[in-house]
């Protein structure tokens, strides 16, 4: 049996936050939540997508941090700022691939998941993963998953150039070997002249022969 | 118009809602617990396993327990947060007494008791027994449920008592007995992920059962199909392999229509049909005459939607029908749900592994509270109050006269509608939020003020208890012992996790002394819940939801004892209907056969668009809990108007304008939320807020014939731009019924 890892299945995702409300639960973060649901567009859908720190395997956030405040654990797991070092200056909020690391202006630190590394380190699991009640986030072994759920599990983005690895896994299709995200220019985009057919909206779906 | 002590900004300033935002003794002190206490949510149905932690005898947060079989571990936010209820500052800790223009004082208990006890004696004396009635709650547990039920018939012999789940289960049940036999999910939740369809028919269950979530998604990962009907597009119908946005009060349209399809196609089990089951040429003439055209137009949506899920259900190897109050909570709520399990019995795909058929219990004790007899019509064990057998059995179990126990009384609404019209004087009341809950509020909250005596047991002083004579302060779930039965007709045991502040009691023993000072004290001489239990166990025996073989020490053992459990050797019934045995004398299942009809009140041209109820996953029912939870609020501050860009638009509305929402019996203001996963013919507002965002203001009090639940999900309204309220409702905080 291999270790035990953490996954997310953006697909099961139903919004409901109860990782949000878990998560500030944390004895080390109290009162604070350092999860991120993102609501897509409410607007449009009721689509929602959960976001830990993915821990990458060499974190960009530590590696523009000019003071050399975020450190990683020996098993991976990437550290909020340490408390003397951090000077505030949110190159690692600007920098992350996935938007986790935020600043509290308030204790003038950088905070951000730890894979609630009192709970981990302690045989427990995150506490997120242990509440999500539609299993978008699980913390198990990859046979488990593999076994429980289609598709497959990886941990390779491609973020225009930059190649990341992370130590948590998402849930992707079989043939999705790596998760490409192009960057584009905001100047590039073009919106479409007609919206597109829009496979959400409910008026559309009644009009539908 | 209604009688009120004092002003409403001056009782909330009082007793709230306020937000509890913080853990007792603040977030830092917290440290760690001296002991952890495996018991079970406090809210919905699904009763999920999970530990609260308590230090210096006060609970200060909580740890998943991952060993509870039915959840493990997870939770909504809902249960993440219900510990913040504990030591909020809103709690009751002493009885209080209206004060005319003041609001209330303190008083004693004997002084709280004694008034009491004397405000029933005279009004019963003055008017009759039955002018004094018992209104109660499906968040008690068994024990409270079954004591509640014996207190009406018992102690006041009034015939009046009935529950809040007269709002919730009501429809469900009765559909079930009707065709099953038996008023349970016929099905554990461990058979949803073996079925290959699934079919969710006016449930939210990503916001009303979460939990339920997981089973739904492990049941797609094991290759099922989803078919989901809702009029709102909702998280589990976003990515349903079939999504039907069937309009309020269609859903026959899309059951008759699909059952029409497989009868063409040869997808009726007619085997089993004759093996097991009568009734089936009444429904085939029936669904004849619901050709795909036919029922599309009932549905209102394309019939090819109909024809589908058809397709998906009729000639699927096995299947699993869930229900809720999408489709329940209809003047036609019992044909809505006996449409649907006609769907699952003309398949023969029930009483085996990976085939069922379950209703989605909505309160705590959704179940079980519907099963000890607090119910107008009921007896403990599920039995017929009018049933001779059943009343002797009961009789000789309370040690009374059989002819002392009254008979059918009124249930929920009509009783309310009784206040109104002064047929009832008094009310005693525990467990229930009328004021925020019943729809037609403004009647309701003006049959409040009529009550000449009105006594409420609570823990926090609810909407409805700001018209109460006498608050007697009660217990939260954490602070007694006792058991629900879940979703799944599953037993569990609550444990008393740390005992009430003081100046509270426990709910069981505010009611034996009620019953004491009404001269009924040897009938209700129980030393603890355990004593209730033990005599439910025996109240129950021989019944059809039969606990006789269910103790505290084998649920413990066994996480959960399924009912009918006859004796302590039995292993319990996890799943109904094995062996096609049905409920029914006979054996069979009996079908029946259901003919669409309009509801009580459809659109027009004065009120042209349909106004629907529910939930959001952040509050629960009328919100008298978790509108004092801090996180909870936050996550969804007050209610919205969901409505379809192409209505807004045609209404001149944008995201976050004011509407004022209308309907013939009242009104409610609130921002409308522009979205594209509602039908453009529907608007939805949740229920969980008082006053003038009370989406209750709006609904109608239309019933249905048989079960008598109220008519929510489908009124007439009509919606207009409005500017922003002012005035000092609208200045409250928006968890106590303000706006911003």
């Amino acid at each position: 049996m291999s270790e035990l890892a953490f996954f997310i299945d953006y697909s099961r995702c139903i919004g409901c936050q109860a990782c949000v409300q878990a998560c500030e639960e944390c004895d080390t973060h109290r009162g604070r939540s350092l999860i991120h649901l993102e609501t897509i567009e409410r607007r449009d859908s009721v689509q929602t997508s959960p976001q830990v720190c993915m821990h990458c395997v060499d974190p960009i956030c530590a590696r523009v941090c000019p003071s050399d405040a975020i450190k990683q654990t020996p098993d991976g797991v990437v550290q909020s700022a340490l408390t003397p070092r951090c000077i505030g200056c949110s190159n690692c909020v600007l920098a992350c691939p996935f938007g986790v690391p935020k600043y509290d202006g308030e204790i003038d630190q950088m905070m951000k998941c730890d894979m609630c590394y009192d709970r981990t380190s302690t045989g427990r699991r995150p506490m997120c993963a242990t509440v999500c009640p539609s299993g978008a986030l699980a913390f198990t072994t990859i046979e488990e998953i593999l076994r429980t759920r289609r598709g497959h599990a990886v941990n390779d983005w491609q973020f225009g150039d930059e190649h990341v690895r992370t130590k948590v896994f998402v849930l992707v299709p079989t043939e999705v070997a790596r998760v490409n995200v192009p960057v584009v220019p905001l100047s590039a985009l073009r919106r479409p002249s007609r919206p597109p057919s829009d496979p959400y909206d409910v008026a559309e779906l009644l009009e539908a022969r | 118009m209604a009688r009120l002590p004092t002003s409403i900004p001056a009782l909330v300033r009082q007793f709230g809602p306020h937000l509890n935002r913080e853990p007792a003794g603040g977030w830092t002190t917290r440290g760690e617990p001296d002991r952890t206490v495996a018991t079970h949510c406090c809210f919905c149905g699904q009763q999920c396993g999970i530990q609260l932690k308590v230090k210096d005898e006060r609970i200060v947060g909580f740890e998943p327990w991952e060993e509870f079989p039915f959840n493990k571990g997870k939770l909504c936010p809902k249960g993440v947060k219900r510990y913040m209820q504990d030591e909020h500052p809103d709690r009751l800790l002493t009885p209080l007494a209206r004060d005319e223009a003041h609001g209330f004082r303190p008083i004693d208990w004997d002084a709280a008791l004694n008034r009491t006890a004397t405000g029933i004696q005279r009004i019963q004396a003055a008017y009759g027994r039955d002018s004094f009635a018992v209104l109660t709650g499906a968040s008690l547990t068994n024990e409270k449920a079954y004591l509640m039920g014996k207190f009406a018939r018992v102690a006041l012999r009034t015939a009046n008592i009935d529950y809040n789940g007269r709002l919730c289960m009501v429809s469900a049940a009765a559909a079930s007995k009707k065709i099953l036999g038996i008023d349970r999910s016929a099905n554990p939740w461990s058979d949803i992920p073996k079925a290959k369809v699934v079919l969710v028919a006016g449930a939210n269950i990503a916001e009303c059962a979460p939990i339920t979530t997981d089973y739904l998604w492990q049941a797609r990962e094991n290759g099922a199909r989803l078919i989901v009907l809702d009029p709102r597009m909702t998280p589990i119908a976003r990515t349903a392999d079939l999504f039907i946005p069937v309009r309020p009060g269609g859903d026959i349209g899309v059951f008759n229509g699909m059952l029409h399809v497989m009868m063409e196609r040869g997808w009726i089990d007619r085997d089993f049909i004759a093996a097991h089951t009568t009734g089936w040429d009444d429904v085939e003439t029936i669904v004849a005459r619901y050709t795909p055209g036919y029922a599309a137009q009932v549905a209102g949506v394309p019939a090819s939607l109909i024809v589908r899920a058809a397709e998906m259900w009729g000639p699927a190897e096995t299947s699993f029908l869930l229900h809720a109050r999408g489709i329940e909570h209809h003047s036609k709520g019992v044909e809505n749900c006996m449409a649907a399990i006609n769907l699952v019995v003309a398949t023969g795909r029930i009483g085996r592994e990976g085939c069922g058929y379950a209703m989605i219990t909505g309160q705590g004790n959704g179940q079980g509270a519907r099963e000890q007899g607090q119910k107008c019509d009921q007896l403990p064990g599920a039995r017929d109050l009018e049933n001779p057998e059943h009343r002797q059995y009961i009789a000789e179990v309370w040690g009374v006269e059989e002819a002392s126990i009254p008979h059918t009384g009124l249930s929920a609404v009509p009783l309310l509608e009784a206040i109104h019209d002064g047929r009832i004087k008094g009310l005693l009341l525990i467990c229930f939020n009328p004021a925020v809950s019943l729809p037609d509020g403004g009647f309701i909250r003006e049959a409040l003020g009529r009550l000449e005596f009105f006594a409420v047991i609570d823990f926090f002083l609810s909407e409805t208890a700001r018209y109460a004579d006498i608050v007697l302060p009660g217990s939260l779930m954490e602070e007694d012992e006792g058991t629900t039965t879940n979703v799944e007709g599953r037993v569990i045991h609550h444990r008393q996790v740390v005992r009430p502040p003081a100046g509270a009691r426990e709910d069981w023993r505010i009611v034996c002394d009620l019953a004491h000072r009404l001269g009924a004290g040897d009938k209700f001489g129980y030393r603890s819940t355990r004593d209730i239990f033990e005599e439910l166990r025996i109240a129950s025996k021989g019944g059809v939801a039969d606990y006789a073989g269910i103790t505290w020490e084998r649920i413990d053992d066994e996480m959960g004892v399924f009912w009918p459990c006859p004796s302590v050797d039995h292993p319990g019934t996890p799943r109904l209907y094995e062996g096609s045995r049905f409920g029914h004398a006979d054996g069979k299942a009996h079908f029946q056969p259901v003919d669409w009809r309009p509801a009580v009140e459809e659109p027009d041209d004065e009120y042209p668009i349909v106004l629907t109820t529910g939930r959001v996953v952040s509050q629960y029912l009328s919100g008298t809990q978790t509108r004092r939870i801090g996180a909870l609020v936050d996550q969804y501050p007050q209610p919205r108007c969901e409505i379809h860009p192409r209505l807004a638009d045609s209404l001149g509305i944008a995201d976050g304008d004011f509407v004022c929402v209308e309907s013939r019996r009242g009104t409610l203001v609130v921002r409308a939320q522009v979205v594209k996963t509602i039908r453009p013919d529907t608007v939805f507002v949740p229920y969980h807020w008082p006053l003038d965002r009370s989406a209750n203001n709006c609904t109608i009090r239309a019933i249905d014939p048989i079960s008598k639940i109220p008519e929510f999900k489908i009124c007439a309204v009509r919606v207009s731009k409005v500017s922003q309220p002012s005035g000092d409702l609208a200045a409250l905080e928006p968890s106590a019924g303000g706006i911003r």
